[in-house]
Order: C-alpha cells, then sequence, then structure tokens
C-alpha cells in the first residue's frame, strides 16, 4: 500500500492559491463589471439540478460530461451542471418578456471527463447571452464584447474563426440522407479528413452537384476571401447557404472596420456545437496555444424545449485559462503593499487604520506575541504627534 | 512575417517513407536522424523544424499544438480519435492492413464463449467485435502479440499485418480485415486557422509531391 496522501487532489481538480487567487477574483470582477456596463443583467444558475431539465435538448456529450447523484428526498437523478448555457436559456425562457433580454453568468462547471489542454475538469464558466432578436446586429454585439473580454484579460495575438452551420445544413437537407449518414459525413467533415470524404460520398450516392460542393467545403477555408471562393463553388444551392454567406461577409465587414488588426479565419467546415447551433458559429484562437480560447453562436429556438423558442446568440469561456494565459495585470488593486500596525489601542491608531483601509490601503495588525507577517515593507509609528506609515528599518530586524 | 512550422515524424518506416516526400518538396534534414540524438531536427528550410517522437505519441503532440503537423499511421489515428485534428492528405505511404489473426479454423464469427482479444489497439478491437456483436474481452499488450494465441493468453489479436511472415512462422493466419493503414497528414485545428497560409502551402506541396502530374 502506498502511504495515504491526504493533500492529493482529484484529477482535473485544482485549488488557486497566493497570489493567483486575487488575481483571478481581479480578472473576474472586472469582466462582470464588464458586462454590467452593457447593460447585461447576472444570472446564478444552481450548481445541482435535476438531470431531465439541465439535459434537456443538448446532445447526448453532455450527458457523458455530467456528474449524476440521487436526490435524496424524492429518488430523482440529479446532475452538477457542465455547461451554464442550456441553465441560463432555461431562465430566459421562463422569465423573460419579449423584448430582448441581456444575460451573463459566471461560476464553476464540473465536467466527468478533463477536455482540452491541462485537462482542468472545474473550469470557471462565464459568459453573455442574448435573447430575443436574430440578426446581424445581436451577432455583431456578442462578438464585439467577447473581443472586449479577452482584451480585458490582456490576452494577446488573438485570432477569430467563423463558420456558418446553415451552409453544411441547408446542403444536407437538400439529400435525403439518414440522420446516422449525416451524423458521418459530418464527423468526416470535422475532421478535413477529404480521402474518407471522398469515399464516402460516392458510397451514398448523392448527386453530382451535391457532392462536389459538399467535397469543396471541406476545402473552404482561409482569410475572408474565402468567400468570395465560396460564392462560385456554392452557386447553385439552396437560397440559405447564400444568406450564411451573406452573413459572414457582413460580420467580416463590421469587424474589419472595429477591429482593423484582428486575423479573422473563415471555415465553412467547422461546425461546432452543429447539433444546437443554428447560424453564425464563432471562436477565438490564440497564437501557440492549440486549442480554442473561447467559443460561441447562435443557437435559436433552444427555449423550444421549455415552452418558448426565442432567437439566442451567446458566447463562453474558462476564467482560469484566461487568466493562465493572459499578461499579468499591471494595475491590480490587490497588489497593494501591505503595512504594519501595532497591537497596541489607541483610538488615534484605530482612526488612522480606519482611514486607510478606507481608501483601499492593506493595513495588517501585529498579534501580540506572533511574528510580523512576511511582505510588509512600510509600518505605521507614532511620530511628531501622529500616526504615520513609514517604511520599515530593515537593519533593525 | 516567417510562420515557424513544427512537423512530427516516428522513426522507422515513417520517417524513412516521407523524407523522399519531403525532398520532393526541397526540404531536406540538416541532421541525419540515424545517427543525431536530437530530436528536434533542423531542415535546409530555417522556418520548418521536424520533432521526432513515438509513432503511438504523434496525434497527442499534434493535438496539443506541440507540433502543427505530423504523418501518422491510419492505425494509431483510429486508436486516438483523432479529436482536434484535421486529416487532409492520404499520404499513401507506409501501407499495411489491420486486421483480426488466429489459428485457423477459428473464425470470431461463432465464438464458443467469450474470446480473448490480446492487441495494443484497445479501442479499435472493442469497437470491432461490438459491431459484429461478439462480447470480447480486450488485454492490452504492447508488443509481439502473435505470442498470446499461442500461450494461451488470448483466442486472437488486432494487429498491422504487412507481409503476414510473422504469422505464419507462428502458425496464426489472418482471419478478418478491418481497415487499410497507410499514413495520413494530420493538422493541428488551431494552426490550420492562426498559421493558414504557411501550412495550405505545406499541404499543396505535400500532394504535389504525392502526385507531380496534378501540379502542373
Amino acid at each position: 500500500m502506498y502511504p495515504e496522501k491526504h493533500w492529493l487532489l482529484p484529477e482535473g481538480i485544482d485549488e488557486v492559491l497566493p497570489p493567483t487567487a486575487w488575481q483571478l477574483e481581479q480578472l473576474r470582477r472586472t469582466l462582470l463589471d464588464l458586462y454590467h456596463s452593457w447593460g447585461y443583467e447576472l444570472v446564478s444558475p444552481p450548481f445541482v439540478e435535476y438531470l431531465d431539465s439541465l439535459l434537456i435538448g443538448t446532445g447526448s456529450e453532455l450527458d457523458l460530461q455530467t456528474f449524476k447523484l440521487i436526490d435524496q428526498l424524492n429518488g430523482r437523478t440529479l446532475g452538477v451542471r457542465a455547461d451554464m448555457t442550456p441553465q441560463v436559456a432555461r431562465i430566459d425562457a421562463q422569465q423573460s418578456q419579449d423584448h430582448p433580454t441581456r444575460l451573463c453568468y459566471m461560476g464553476t462547471v464540473l465536467h466527468t471527463r478533463g477536455d482540452g489542454f491541462g485537462g482542468s475538469r472545474a473550469p470557471i464558466q462565464f459568459g453573455a447571452e442574448l435573447y430575443g432578436h436574430a440578426g446581424l446586429a445581436s451577432d455583431l454585439e456578442i462578438l464585439s464584447l467577447l473581443l472586449t473580454s479577452l482584451e480585458q484579460a490582456a490576452l494577446s495575438d488573438i485570432h477569430l474563426d467563423l463558420g456558418h452551420v446553415a451552409i453544411f445544413r441547408s446542403l444536407v437537407g437538400q439529400s435525403d440522407l439518414s440522420a446516422r449518414h449525416e451524423a458521418e459525413l459530418f464527423a468526416i467533415l470535422q475532421h478535413k479528413a477529404l480521402p474518407e470524404l471522398c469515399e464516402r460520398l460516392e458510397q451514398l450516392t448523392l448527386p453530382a452537384p451535391l457532392q462536389q460542393m459538399l467535397l469543396a467545403l471541406a476545402d473552404l477555408n482561409g482569410g475572408p476571401d474565402v468567400l468570395e471562393c465560396a460564392r462560385q463553388i456554392l452557386s447553385a444551392a439552396p437560397d440559405e447557404v447564400h444568406q450564411a454567406l451573406d452573413t459572414l461577409e457582413h460580420v467580416v465587414i463590421a469587424l474589419q472596420r472595429q477591429w482593423p488588426t484582428l486575423p479573422v479565419h473563415i471555415d465553412l467546415a467547422e461546425l461546432r456545437g452543429y447539433r444546437y447551433h443554428t447560424g453564425l458559429v464563432f471562436a477565438a484562437y490564440m497564437l501557440g496555444q492549440g486549442q480554442e480560447m473561447a467559443r460561441g453562436g447562435r443557437y435559436d429556438y433552444i427555449g423550444q424545449v421549455f415552452g418558448r423558442a426565442r432567437p439566442a446568440t451567446g458566447f463562453s469561456a474558462d476564467l482560469k485559462k484566461l487568466l493562465l494565459l493572459g499578461r499579468p495585470q499591471t494595475t491590480n488593486r490587490h497588489d497593494v503593499e501591505l503595512i504594519l500596525a501595532p497591537a497596541e489601542s489607541d483610538p488615534a491608531l484605530e482612526h488612522c487604520i480606519r482611514e486607510l483601509r478606507r481608501n483601499g490601503r492593506r493595513v495588517v495588525r501585529t498579534l501580540p506575541g506572533g511574528d510580523q507577517p512576511a511582505g510588509c515593507k512600510q509600518h505605521l509609528v507614532y511620530r511628531d504627534k501622529a500616526w504615520q506609515v513609514v517604511p520599515l528599518d530593515f537593519n533593525r530586524r | 512575417m516567417v510562420t515557424n512550422i513544427t512537423l512530427a515524424l516516428s522513426k522507422g518506416r515513417i520517417l524513412d517513407e516521407t523524407r523522399p516526400l519531403l525532398a520532393d518538396m526541397g526540404i531536406e534534414l540538416v541532421d541525419d536522424p540515424g545517427s543525431s540524438r536530437k530530436l528536434i531536427l533542423d531542415t535546409n528550410r530555417p522556418d520548418i523544424k521536424v520533432v521526432i517522437v513515438r509513432a503511438t505519441d504523434t496525434p497527442t503532440y499534434v493535438q496539443y499544438g506541440a507540433a502543427d503537423l505530423g504523418v501518422v499511421g491510419k492505425d494509431v489515428l483510429l486508436e486516438h480519435g483523432g479529436e482536434g485534428l484535421y486529416e487532409p492528405l492520404d499520404l499513401g505511404i507506409a501501407r499495411c492492413r489491420l486486421m483480426v489473426a488466429g489459428f485457423p479454423h477459428t473464425s470470431p464469427a461463432v465464438p464458443q464463449r467469450r474470446p480473448r482479444v490480446a492487441t495494443k489497439y484497445i479501442n479499435v478491437a472493442r469497437r470491432h467485435f461490438a459491431a459484429r456483436g461478439i462480447q470480447a474481452e480486450v488485454i492490452k499488450l504492447y508488443g509481439s502479440m502473435e505470442l498470446a494465441p499461442l500461450v494461451g493468453l488470448a483466442d486472437y489479436i488486432v494487429d498491422v499485418v504487412d507481409t503476414g511472415k510473422t504469422l505464419r512462422a507462428n502458425g496464426l493466419l489472418p482471419l478478418e480485415h478491418i481497415a487499410d493503414i497507410s499514413s495520413r497528414l494530420i493538422v493541428n485545428k488551431a494552426a490550420m486557422k492562426m498559421k493558414h497560409a504557411a501550412l495550405r502551402a505545406l499541404i499543396a506541396a505535400f500532394a504535389c509531391a504525392l502526385q507531380p502530374e496534378s501540379c502542373r
């Protein structure tokens, strides 16, 4: 037997220690303040819910990612949230009026399997969602908010990847493919596995023009000029495809105006969240990182299962990942130096300490008999008939 | 701006058969991988480096972006699952077949009892037998699969078969075909988006080296 290691944490579960914990909190406040200033309301969905409502309308992937437990009160299965987006969609479907609703959220989610680099199973998910408006304006607002969030987290070299799920969906909709075959084609397309795609398309005996168009999707990726190519190659495609290309074009133009230095990449075969997304999808990548930083897109009608379908678009990301990859914040208000105050009780001293603390300084009292806390470079001394902050005399220590 | 590209290769057949393709593309290794102990090899192109990894690790290196590109057998890719990877090209090199093998006259189609299968491709083996409605007990081994049926450790093995000589020498036969294997070019998804121009050019060059006639 190995000796018991009580300090060992479960795989993919981490703790945040000083000084990172304050930095994490600082970033959390910065982002929530940002969403506040954009007029987003904060919601705080429960950590556990009945599994049925947690998983309704979502894919089997989320089911697999969800930790389950039994409610001892009634024997029903509870799930620990693995994704807050469906919860927020439920809140919107239940609570909101007919006008557009803007919601933001932040909280720990739990995954049964660590995904991504580092394999964290307890990311702090945050995001913003805009319900009740279908159109370019809301897509752009969410994109801008995402990019501003990444800016505030001091992430550099961000690349944006855009796609549109309606293109593949309406192309496939033209054929009488079974759901199984559609899923198969989808999986192959996600890997841009051209040899398999050719082979499978031939076996499925789809009409030749459709085969050509589906095959071309795997190759339609690159800078914004890809859209021009797509117009020609997909000219025979249904109207929805052209509308999707219009949307992408408008988004690219608007982004170039607002974020002129942002590299934008188009990928017409990128269908992340294909099951529930309905329109524009996007992800933010960072140079040197093999995996995406944030993702999102349009998912109209998700509220249908809760009785009220509304257009919706939003994004989400992991706070811990952002903190790890962002430049350290130089103006961190928690980085204020500690001031050491003596233990003696003098009303003037008490008053002085209160004032300092109210002005954002950090004052720590000496405990009787205790050593002074580490990291203090200043202390309070009584000089010239007043309490004053002066540098600690290191020679005397 | 120069974009640096890292290509992951594994020693052995994949390295040996990829080098002529690279040579056709005008890319030569500066260090000799046969004698050099270095794991990161320079090429005559300052923007391209080659890392030498274990074959089964190639998808992992590329998935996490430690390498932008890699060359890996379809067998390894099937076992890995291909998460986070693009596989745009079949390089057609290091060809072989992924097979179920065992003693003659013992078809896995009519198992007597729950068959034991020794393999290093545990996911592939489990999927293959499950698809045929057979509940198999999969035993993970790291090498010398052919030994397992001989010493009664397993009823079948799942392994790549090239000429079949080792199987025959041990009284075994290939019984079922699972997949034709050749090496694929794999690309990290994020790199494909951020180093798009450089990677597209490199993929196109690979395609040209494979089919020179289609590039003229």
